[in-house]
């Protein structure tokens, strides 16, 4: 088991490696650079030569990659381009504020899912499943960019009971106690709602299959043949084993939640890292897209290693290594 | 022949259904609509006219008109043919690239199907929107890039599908049969076990342009995407944004054939995974 631990952190260090290349050379392949936006139409070609070796943009590339790296690996990770700041101040202000929305949307998510995986999954067949099984394909095709939109007409324009934008109120710095812990809820509510049920279609989908195919097994028969309540069979015998391919679902969608994060960070203005990398990305900003693009990569590693220590944690089969075959 | 088990499913016949009508009134775009998606007039006097009134000039708009007094359904089936073409020719792109890499690396053992697999689990794990922001930003954004990018970055689930298929294909009597007659190892590819791999091609060729329709219109709200003033329902999302308050169906309308389209890929391609697989059906 730790030997396939290893395996698997090297393979993933590989993958966050080749990420981290392909993003510097496309970065560079394309048209233009930080410097023009930077300066803008108006530089003459002297200011634009000298922030460009300011900024050490005329050096061969493969020394310049050759110095990302040397930087990021003692932990620096430069300066922005475009505001100034240190990358990691930018990133370690964004962080929180995107953890905090997808954590708890992918607690939220599965949680619901889950029960209304199972519930369909019990009542295979019936009107409910069917009525269920619209509404989670529905949530499942909804972009999140649109369903935000259209939480922030109903609830921010039409009822007036949330605010829209932000992580906190213009006044959050006088608030205090409750009423501080209130400001902050009342902004995470539409983001999080959006997300979580983007998140609940595809948790639902998938638990219900899981299941439908759990129950249609024979030691399913066996326990409604000792004559068990259908709450223990589904709820004991079933749903505990058609547990393992959604818990290694869940850390798969760990990178799917944080895509869907960057463009919910963007209806909402949500302070977090997917933010950061849209303005980095239109703005050039070499340093910040590097480091944002690591962490994003590093976070698709750490979901798949999640996953596979989860499932051989849940299944002893997986753990001896019989269900690899 | 599958005809009529597709739509013997209720899924699979909502969602056929759907898509031939969107289907239908995009290609017949000049048809049911005035036919000018881009042509703006007297803005001031014709915009944000609401669903199913006239403007000044007696014209009726079904669901009313935008900011600069275009009218929403022509761009919005206009919009239909971008997204939806979008849609179709990435996924047909990731079709392409995924078959070539599965059926080579599952056919042909060795250095090259080791090449090809760790190629595939190598894009498998680059974070897809990250590379998508990327690559959209960093040329100037065209509808064309965008095909290209969603194409490039979506092969590697159909490669895998296929690399498993072929591979237990190749192992069967008639594969053998096959290669004791003396034919080619390409046409026995082409011929034999390709033909037969692509049940769960069309599956997730059905799921992917939905997905593929979702990730333009996202693109294009970031916009990245397809340019304005070309309609696209990505581009119109965004410039419905703009105006919620005081036009909310600018926004609303596309969102709704949006989802409607998403939802019609979804239940088709469960129908079609249903109806193809020999399995469910017996």
């Amino acid at each position: 088991m730790l030997a396939r631990l290893g395996h698997r952190l090297l393979a993933g260090f590989a993958v966050v490696l080749g990420v981290v290349t392909l993003t510097f050379l496309l970065l560079h392949a394309a048209p233009g650079d930080p410097v023009d936006i930077l300066l803008g139409p108006t530089a003459t070609a002297e200011q634009l030569a000298a922030q460009r070796r300011a900024l050490g943009l005329d050096e061969p590339l493969p020394r310049q990659f050759a110095r990302w790296v040397g930087r990021s690996a003692r932990g620096d990770w430069g300066t922005s381009i475009a505001t100034g700041q240190p990358v990691a101040v930018m990133l370690g202000n964004a962080w929180p504020a995107t953890a905090r929305l997808v954590v708890l949307s992918l607690i939220l998510s599965y949680l619901i899912g889950l029960a209304v995986g199972a519930l369909q999954a019990a009542r295979s067949g019936s009107r409910l499943d069917t009525l269920l099984s619209v509404a989670s394909v529905t949530l499942f095709g909804i972009p999140g960019y649109w369903l935000g939109l259209m939480l922030v007409l109903v609830f921010t324009y039409w009822a007036r009971l949330l605010p829209a934008f932000g992580i906190a109120g213009l006044d959050s710095d006088y608030l205090q106690g409750t009423s501080l812990l209130v400001d902050r809820l009342r902004h995470l509510a539409l983001p999080l709602v959006t997300l979580t049920l983007i998140g609940i279609g595809g948790a639902a989908r998938f638990v219900r299959g899981a299941m439908l195919e759990t129950l249609s097994q024979p030691f399913i028969t066996t326990a409604w043949a000792k004559g068990l309540t259908a709450r223990r069979v589904v709820g004991r015998h079933a749903l505990r084993n058609a547990l393992t391919p959604v818990v290694i679902l869940l850390g798969l969608s760990l990178p799917a939640l944080f895509s869907g994060a960057v463009f919910v960070e963007t209806v909402f203005a949500w302070p977090g890292v997917g933010r950061v990398l849209v303005e980095a990305v239109k703005a050039r900003d070499y340093p910040v897209v590097m480091a944002a693009t690591a962490v994003s990569a590093a976070l698709v590693v750490a979901g798949n290693v999640l996953a596979d220590v989860l499932a051989a944690w849940l299944d002893p089969r997986v753990r001896s290594g019989e269900a690899a075959q | 022949m599958t005809r009529p088990w597709l739509l013997r499913d209720r899924r699979g016949a909502f969602g056929f259904l759907i898509l031939s009508v969107f289907v239908a009134c995009a290609i017949a775009a000049p048809l049911v609509t005035n036919g000018e998606p881009t042509v703006q007039r007297d803005i001031v006097a014709t915009r944000f006219v609401p669903p199913l009134s006239r403007d000044v000039n007696g014209v009726f708009h079904p669901i009313g008109t935008d900011r600069f007094g275009r009218d929403v359904w022509t761009r919005l089936v206009y919009g239909a043919r971008v997204s939806m073409g979008v849609g179709v020719l990435a996924v047909l792109v990731a079709v392409i690239l995924g078959v070539v890499v599965g059926a080579l690396a599952g056919y042909w053992r060795g250095p090259l199907s080791v090449t090809l697999l760790a190629l595939t689990d190598f894009a498998l794990a680059l974070p897809r929107v990250v590379l998508l922001l990327l690559l959209a930003a960093l040329w100037q954004p065209s509808t064309l890039l965008v095909v290209a990018v969603l194409g490039l970055t979506g092969w590697m689930g159909i490669a895998r599908l296929v690399h498993g298929e072929v591979r237990s294909l190749a192992a069967r009597p008639f594969v053998e049969g096959a290669v004791a007659v003396g034919a080619r190892r390409l046409r026995i590819l082409a011929r034999h076990i390709l033909p037969n791999a692509l049940t769960p091609v069309i599956v997730a060729a059905a799921l992917g342009v939905g997905n593929a329709i979702v990730l333009e219109a996202g693109l294009s709200y970031l916009g990245l995407g397809v340019q304005a003033p070309t309609p696209s329902w990505g581009n119109m999302i965004t410039s419905g944004s703009d105006t919620l308050v005081n036009a909310p169906w600018v926004a609303i309308a596309p969102g709704v054939a949006l989802v409607l389209v998403v939802v019609a890929c979804t239940l088709l391609g469960d129908a079609l995974r249903d109806v193809l697989d020999p399995n469910v059906r017996s």
